[in-house]
């Protein structure tokens, strides 16, 4: 049947109809509708996991013991789980094994913009590259017999526009493989350096027989052009750009499988061109291969290596011809993404920017605090550096940090790597305040349930965990928990916790505003007559307040009553307008 | 055919999912190859967002680049003119009048422009612009923008109406699809 599908969805229906069982992620951006999307097929058992490392590693032992598993994540997440790739490399499957990775060029949500092509040649497992949803499929199923037939995991690598586009595909009724026999193999499962030794051969002679099939694998396709001047070598997204430009004008030789990379293939298709170009996002791999066998191929001295390609601008870059657009003269204001009216991070931030604190943040909604006008932000670095950073950042400047220093980080990515850094600030004993932002959900990635929330992927009641009792676990007893919404109590909270001579948690609870359970209060409205026009108000970076002819204003659209612009009036110009939202 | 190039944009959360949604079954329905790319993840929070929709014989790229779009359909007025520079040349802008602050113009480092839709007319640009937040008001819901501005955009359509009630049939879940029908028709037949 055919059906117009949404990229990671197409990856999750590859995964069905491969057969897979066991899916185990964690959330992000642009992998996250993988997971979601397979969740819909009752034939799959699907979680989130704490974090990468913890899903590729239940994925591991779900093809260990005989069923085809998967897990997906971000670019970055695979640096969280780059330990049990590498050495699963080694290892092999027992059954198929692929892991979804999804690159974000252009960092329309994330923190950088790494290839993850590097992981799969240092690993050393094969990569394969779809370019749009019919190849998401299509590949997913191909990665399982690569993962059987090569005895490996295989990586399968989205980028966000093919995660996140939609386009045509033909599904196919499952096929269920049987479960395969588990058997004790010590020397194959046991990485100890006796065996791992012995296996560093194995994945050697793999690699080999993997460029073998990639020199032939119909994945890896010419598209021979109407004249030979030009031929164009790239893969993923870009093929579609190329094509968008250039049409069969060019030969293309079009690479579905990142690595390892076809050398005769290559060489066949440079010796059919007088000028051979490489058009790749991001880093030069495939340029890099060519360069090593000796081509003379143009690539990144003319493309860049920053951003997302267009059809634009592989035309600009290589001669194609180049759409103009209008403009009007006015300068248009930015629209950065901002946090939501009533989000419930608003009002801590608001508390934390009025007492100069520095703040080290983390990943998720919150980063959002750093946007002017809260400001509240000093630093961002990766998932669970907050807690980590703040313990480093007040052991070198003692007494003077500790009192105005504080680590902010949410319910999930607290649970993701937070707690390992709060076990060191337990350990190693900082006198460090740590803020927990507890939304009551995975925000950013689009409400994932995690380890604190009480619910699985599909909604149903899961285990809990009770944040108060955990950091109470690990020895702290001083453990606080404010309501975001309430400004004054936030205000006494955190300057008794940074005045203590002792470590402490506040955990910010009041869950994202934006969740469908969540009742919303009427909207505000602003009496004209008793607003000075003071702009206090303002302060908090609420997207539904304007400031219109010297007055504040409420837009009720976006306005859920959460009350704290009120709590900053000094003239109590807010009234409710008493039509509950 | 050559490929027919349709943009979504406006402010993060205001349902431009669901247009694109009800657009990408409309033309595949019709036969064509599509190809729709959305925006997930961060800018989903209040920031500029945009959907690119594609149909033709054969769909590549699954972006719009500059000078590309024949028609931008557009949630709020700067965001239209945002993305003005994408139009074609002949193309076609269906806006709402809706004006939303972005969080410079809120902080006072920026103003909102005023007269866009003349400004924008001034460029040779085709616009029409609609109160769509009154319109979806009047059928039921605010939330109805989307379908108010799919409704307005469907004038400009040589397709049958059976076709677009069809994919709204399809899209839109049955508690919310006479609300969705009546947003349909107020964009349609508004003056």
């Amino acid at each position: 049947m055919k059906q117009l599908m949404l990229g990671n969805a197409a990856v999750a229906r590859g995964l069905y109809e491969a057969g897979c069982c066991v899916i185990s992620s964690y959330p992000g951006t642009p992998s996250t509708e993988i997971t979601e999307e397979a969740a819909r097929y009752d034939e799959i058992y699907c979680e989130w996991a704490p974090n990468e490392k913890v899903a590729m590693e239940t994925a591991f032992g779900a093809c260990l013991a005989g069923k085809r598993s998967f897990c997906a994540m971000k670019h970055v997440g695979l640096n969280v789980a780059a330990d049990p790739l590498f050495t699963m490399s080694y290892t092999g499957v027992n059954a198929g094994l692929v892991i979804g990775v999804a690159d974000d060029p252009g960092m329309h949500s994330s923190q950088n913009e790494q290839d993850s092509r590097h992981h799969a040649i240092a690993a050393k497992v094969p990569m394969l590259e779809p370019s749009d949803s019919a190849e998401a499929l299509e590949f997913a199923k191909l990665a399982y017999e690569l993962s059987e037939e090569f005895d490996t995991p295989v990586l399968l690598k989205m980028c966000t526009r093919v995660a996140h586009s939609q386009s045509i595909v033909e599904t196919a009724d499952r096929v269920e493989p049987a479960m395969r026999p588990y058997e004790k193999n010590i020397a194959k499962y046991v990485m100890m350096p006796g065996n791992a030794i012995r296996r560093h051969p194995f994945v050697e002679e793999r690699v080999r027989k993997l460029v073998e099939w990639a020199e032939t694998a119909p994945i890896n396709r010419v598209e021979p052009g109407k004249d030979h001047k030009i031929g164009v070598i790239t893969s993923s997204t870009s093929y579609q750009y190329v094509k968008e430009v250039f049409g069969d004008t060019v030969s293309v030789l079009k690479l579905g499988m990142a690595n390892p990379l076809p050398v005769k293939l290559i060489q066949d298709f440079a010796g059919k061109v007088e000028k051979l170009v490489v058009v790749e996002e991001m880093d030069p791999i495939i340029e890099s291969h060519c360069k090593a066998l000796g081509l003379a191929v143009s690539g990144k001295d003319v493309l860049p290596m920053e951003g997302e390609f267009s059809q634009n601008l592989v035309a600009e870059k290589l001669g194609g011809s180049v759409h103009t657009g209008r403009s009007i003269q006015d300068p248009i204001p930015p629209r950065p993404p901002v946090m939501c009216a009533g989000c419930p991070h608003r009002g801590l931030f608001y508390i934390l920017s009025k007492n100069r604190c520095a703040v080290l943040g983390d990943i998720g909604c919150y980063t959002l605090g750093a946007v002017a006008p809260l400001a509240a932000m000093d630093m961002t670095l990766c998932m669970g550096a907050s807690i980590s950073a703040i313990h480093g950042f007040n052991k070198a400047r003692g007494a003077e940090s500790e009192g105005k220093t504080v680590a902010v980080i949410g319910d999930s990515t607290f649970m993701h790597s937070g707690m390992t850094g709060l076990a060191n600030i337990a350990y190693n004993q900082s006198n460090s305040t740590v803020i927990i932002l507890d939304n009551s959900i995975t925000g950013m990635t689009g409400h994932q349930q995690n380890p604190t929330t009480g619910y699985n992927i599909k909604g149903d009641p899961a285990g809990k965990i009770d944040l108060e009792a955990l950091c109470g676990a690990m020895g702290f007893t001083r453990v606080r928990v404010v309501d975001p919404y309430d400004l004054k109590a936030c205000d006494t909270v955190l300057k008794e916790e940074l005045a203590a001579d002792e470590p402490s948690v506040i955990i910010s609870r009041r869950p994202c505003a934006l969740l469908k359970y969540v009742k919303h209060e009427a909207p505000l409205k602003v009496d004209p007559v008793k607003c000075v026009g003071c702009r206090s108000c303002m302060k908090i970076g609420c997207p539904a307040i304007s400031i219109k002819e010297g007055k504040a204003q409420v837009d009720a659209t976006q306005c859920v009553g959460c009350g704290v612009c009120e709590q900053l009036c000094g003239v109590k110009a807010f009234q409710s307008t008493g039509k509950e939202g | 055919m050559e490929t027919k190039n349709i943009m979504i944009v406006g402010v993060g959360g205001q349902g431009s999912l669901l247009a694109s949604k009800l657009l990408g079954h409309l033309l595949m329905e019709r036969g064509y190859d599509v190809k729709v790319s959305e925006v997930h993840g961060m800018s989903q929070r209040g920031g500029s967002v945009v959907t690119y929709v594609r149909y033709g014989d054969k769909v590549n790229s699954p972006v719009i680049d500059r000078g590309e779009a024949d028609y931008i359909v557009s949630f709020e007025l700067l965001e239209a003119a945002r993305w003005l520079g994408y139009l074609k040349p002949d193309g076609q802008i269906v806006t709402s009048t809706q004006q939303i602050d972005p969080m410079p113009v809120i902080t006072g480092a920026a103003s909102y422009p005023d007269d866009l839709v003349e400004k924008m007319r001034a460029t040779g640009a085709r616009v029409d612009a609609l109160d769509c937040l009154k319109l979806a008001e009047e059928a039921g819901s605010s939330k109805a923008v989307n379908i108010v501005l799919m409704g307005r955009l469907s004038h400009y359509f040589d397709l049958p109406d059976e076709a677009w009630q069809k994919s709204l049939e399809a899209m839109v879940p049955p508690k919310f699809l006479e609300l969705n029908k009546k947003a349909f028709e107020l964009g349609k037949n508004a003056q």
